[in-house]
Order: C-alpha cells, then sequence, then structure tokens
C-alpha cells in the first residue's frame, strides 16, 4: 500500500504549509491525481482518513482532481489523449506513444481556518 | 441517485469505478459519491458577522446534509475544483478566515529531493547504480548473486538489499564476498531514498563501481519512488506468464531494462517471449530487453555488456555535470 506513504507526503506538505502560512485548521485538501499517475485514487480516500487523523488535517475532505493522460504519437505526431499506459494511439493504433502528461500526483491547494 | 445531475450512481464500485472515471461531470464526487466519511462536524459556527445559522463555513455545506441538500451550484470547468465555492456562489463579508492556499507540491517531492541527493552523491563516487524491481520469486537475489560474484574480480560491487523481513538476502550476497546492506522495511513494501541514502552510508566505498539495489518484491509500489538510481532494471521470469507487462505497466513503464530470467526453462513452459516483448514495448517503447538466466549463466555476458555500456554513459554524463 504505497498509498499510505503517499498520504504521509499529502499529510507532511499539510503541515509544512501550516507553519509557512500560518493556519491552524484544514478542511479540504486539493491533490491533483494524473490517470497514469502510481495513485487509485480510491485508495488514496481510504488511506488519508487513517493518516490525517491526529494531525491538523484530521477530519478534513481529501478532493481528487482526475488529470487526463496524454501522449506524444510518434506515428501522427501530434498529442492524443490516453487512459491507460497500454492503450494505442486513438488514431492510428500504434503503440509508439511517450506518455507527456497524467503522471502527476500533487498537493494543489488547501481549505484552511 | 446522484443528486447533481440525476445519474443513477451513488454507491461505491468496484467494476463501476471505470465509468464514474469516465463520468464527465466531474462534481465533487467525495462529497456526493461517498456518504460513508465519518466527518466531525465541529465546524465553527461564525455568528457574530450574520448572525444567519444557515451560513455555515461556505466549505461545509460539501460536507453533510447530502440527502437534505441539493447540490445545484455551479461546477466549474473539469480541469478546477473550486474547494471554496459556497452553494450560492456567493462571498459572504466577515464570515470567517476561511481561505484557500496555493500549494501546487509534488507529493513524492520529499523523496525526490533525497533521491537527487543521493544522485548527486553516486555521481560524485562515479558510481553506477541499477535498482533492481520484479514480483516476489522472480530471481533478483539469484541474478545478483551470480552477476556480482562475475563482476567483483572487474569492479568495486556493493549491494543494498530491501525485503519486509529477514536478511536472507544480504547473507547470500556476503557469502560471495561482495558488501551487502539488508535494509528490512516492515510492513512497508518498497524502498524510499532516505532508507537508500542510510544504507549507503553503511556500505564501504565503492568508488569508481556498480551498486545494485535489490528493492522489494512488488511489481507495484516500487515504480513510483525514484532511489537515485541510473535506471531501473525489471526483472520478469519466464514463469510469469506473458501479459504482465500489460497487468502492471507502471514498473515496466519506469524501467529501462526488461531482463527476461529463467530463459532456461521457456521450452517446457510453452513462454512467448515475441507476445511478452510486444507486450512490454506497448507499455513503455525504448524498453530494453535481454534474455538470461541466472542458473545456467546463459545471456549473462550480454547483461555485463549492457551495464559496460551504461558505465560508458555514466562517465559522459558525469564530464557533462563538471563541465556546467
Amino acid at each position: 500500500m504505497h498509498e499510505m506513504a503517499l498520504c504521509e507526503g499529502i499529510i507532511q506538505i499539510v503541515e509544512e504549509e501550516a507553519r509557512r502560512q500560518s493556519f491552524s485548521r484544514v478542511k479540504a485538501v486539493c491533490v491533483e491525481i494524473g490517470a497514469l499517475s502510481h495513485v487509485a485514487p480510491d485508495a488514496i480516500k481510504f488511506c488519508f482518513e487513517a493518516v490525517a487523523a491526529r494531525t491538523i488535517a484530521k477530519g478534513a475532505v481529501l478532493e481528487i482532481v482526475e488529470l487526463p493522460g496524454a501522449a506524444w504519437c510518434m506515428a501522427c505526431s501530434r498529442s492524443v489523449e490516453i487512459k491507460q499506459r497500454y492503450e494505442p494511439c486513438p488514431s492510428c493504433g500504434s503503440y509508439q506513444l511517450q506518455v507527456t502528461a497524467g503522471e502527476e500526483m500533487r498537493v494543489k491547494e488547501l481549505e484552511v481556518d | 441517485m446522484c443528486t447533481v445531475c440525476g445519474c443513477s450512481e451513488g454507491t461505491p464500485a468496484t467494476e463501476g469505478a471505470k465509468a464514474q472515471a469516465d463520468h464527465k461531470h466531474t462534481h465533487h464526487d467525495h462529497a456526493h459519491h461517498h456518504h460513508d466519511h465519518d466527518h466531525h462536524h465541529d465546524h465553527d459556527h461564525d455568528h457574530a458577522g450574520d448572525g444567519s445559522h444557515h451560513h455555515h463555513g461556505h466549505g461545509d455545506h460539501h460536507h453533510h446534509d447530502h440527502d437534505a441538500h441539493s447540490h445545484d451550484h455551479a461546477h466549474e470547468d473539469a480541469g478546477r475544483v473550486d474547494c471554496g465555492a459556497n452553494p450560492a456562489g456567493l462571498k459572504i463579508a466577515g464570515m470567517s478566515s476561511e481561505r484557500i492556499v496555493q500549494v501546487e507540491r509534488d507529493i513524492l517531492g520529499k523523496n525526490n529531493a533525497i533521491a537527487a541527493d543521493n544522485r548527486a552523491r553516486f555521481l560524485a563516487d562515479d558510481l553506477l547504480v541499477f535498482n533492481l524491481v520484479s514480483s516476489p520469486g522472480a530471481g533478483k537475489t539469484s541474478l545478483l548473486v551470480r552477476t556480482v560474484s562475475d563482476l567483483k574480480g572487474s569492479h568495486a560491487v556493493g549491494v543494498i538489499e530491501g525485503d519486509q523481513q529477514t536478511s536472507n538476502d544480504a547473507e547470500r550476497i556476503r557469502a560471495t564476498g561482495v558488501p551487502a546492506i539488508q535494509i528490512n522495511t516492515g510492513k512497508g513494501c518498497h524502498l524510499d531514498a532516505a532508507m537508500v541514502s542510510d544504507a549507503y552510508r553503511r556500505l564501504p566505498s565503492l568508488k569508481g563501481g556498480i551498486l545494485f539495489i535489490e528493492n522489494v518484491g512488488n511489481l507495484v509500489c516500487p515504480a513510483a519512488f525514484d532511489l537515485g538510481e541510473a535506471c531501473k532494471i525489471v526483472v520478469f521470469s519466464t514463469t510469469e506468464g506473458e501479459d504482465k507487462p500489460l497487468k502492471y505497466p507502471d514498473m515496466f513503464a519506469a524501467s529501462s531494462l526488461m531482463l527476461i530470467n529463467k530463459i532456461d526453462l521457456a521450452p517446457v513452459l510453452d513462454f512467448d517471449l515475441a507476445q511478452t516483448v510486444e507486450y512490454a514495448r506497448r507499455v513503455n517503447p525504448k524498453i530494453g530487453v535481454l534474455t538470461v538466466s541466472a542458473r545456467t549463466g546463459e545471456g549473462l555476458s550480454a547483461f555485463y555488456a549492457w551495464i559496460r555500456k551504461q558505465s560508458a554513459h555514466l562517465c559522459r554524463s558525469g564530464i557533462e555535470a563538471k563541465a556546467t
């Protein structure tokens, strides 16, 4: 369950930002998760509540913004959207794809008190 | 039923997860579709401002009474969730001290920073570092025992072993006369950069040599964690089934080389090499492929040649790093 470690990473960022930006309570944490990233949104939601307990983010809602995956198709010479890593180019069927977006795992913003 | 759009989803579903991903409404699905959070409603009702008990902090509207409210507030474009929007879309003056703070930080930022430090240290020590990943039982340790035995005469070689428990693997390596440090991750499912940094300090000097990091046997989690290695090598064995690269695409996407181990067993297994390579290249068109047998030694000279090629590459990048 590397989602546990990722949630710990989220909480660490939240606590650092709390010191830096002076807030004492976090009501919502917005994270951006790419479709091709190493994380399952449901698993991270499950872990977040457990990891957040007894921290400044206790009870905070985890909002997940899923970002689409994109790749450069070498055959078509253009950018295409893909949902999974093993998918072919939707227009030409080639697997010669270079992933260009969708690997994000980022804390975007916090709703704080 | 979803109260935002009237669609029929509204209960967590496994099979339907994909449908949800394709669901274009992109509303705040944490609130509407997952009503099972145990939220503590200890929000401050800031009555001082306007005296209206209806206006809790605007964020709170997302978090309770889902069945009672109809969430018909405007949802912004799909790429953005405004955590601070209230149902009426209004700002209420003097309401509370709530605010949105921008963060924009990578969740793995801390690990990546330590990995970058590791990488700089490895470069300073002129060290070639490989991160070996595979499912349990693919033969990473057997392959390493053979590899370090063959290379120790010509290179300084060391090994960092990662397992949840036991130091069996490090002991197998040490039996060859090569230094090895065992990391036990306990409940952890992967090595991270800090563990490797700590283990590296405990190894004798390997300047100008090769460090192999054997990650925890797991084809999922180690893919996400940069350790500071030159590259990942995924060890796949012929006993595993050709479609593994499709089932665990992240790991094959993250690796530079696929070592297909236990190739000596291929004839008895009806193993389809071409199919495996085709699947791996669907996920990662640039992945290198070598077939080896840790047991018979077949293919290992090609693997060592590949290592020497990486070594030359490291030399070049070291020179470039010094030049800049």
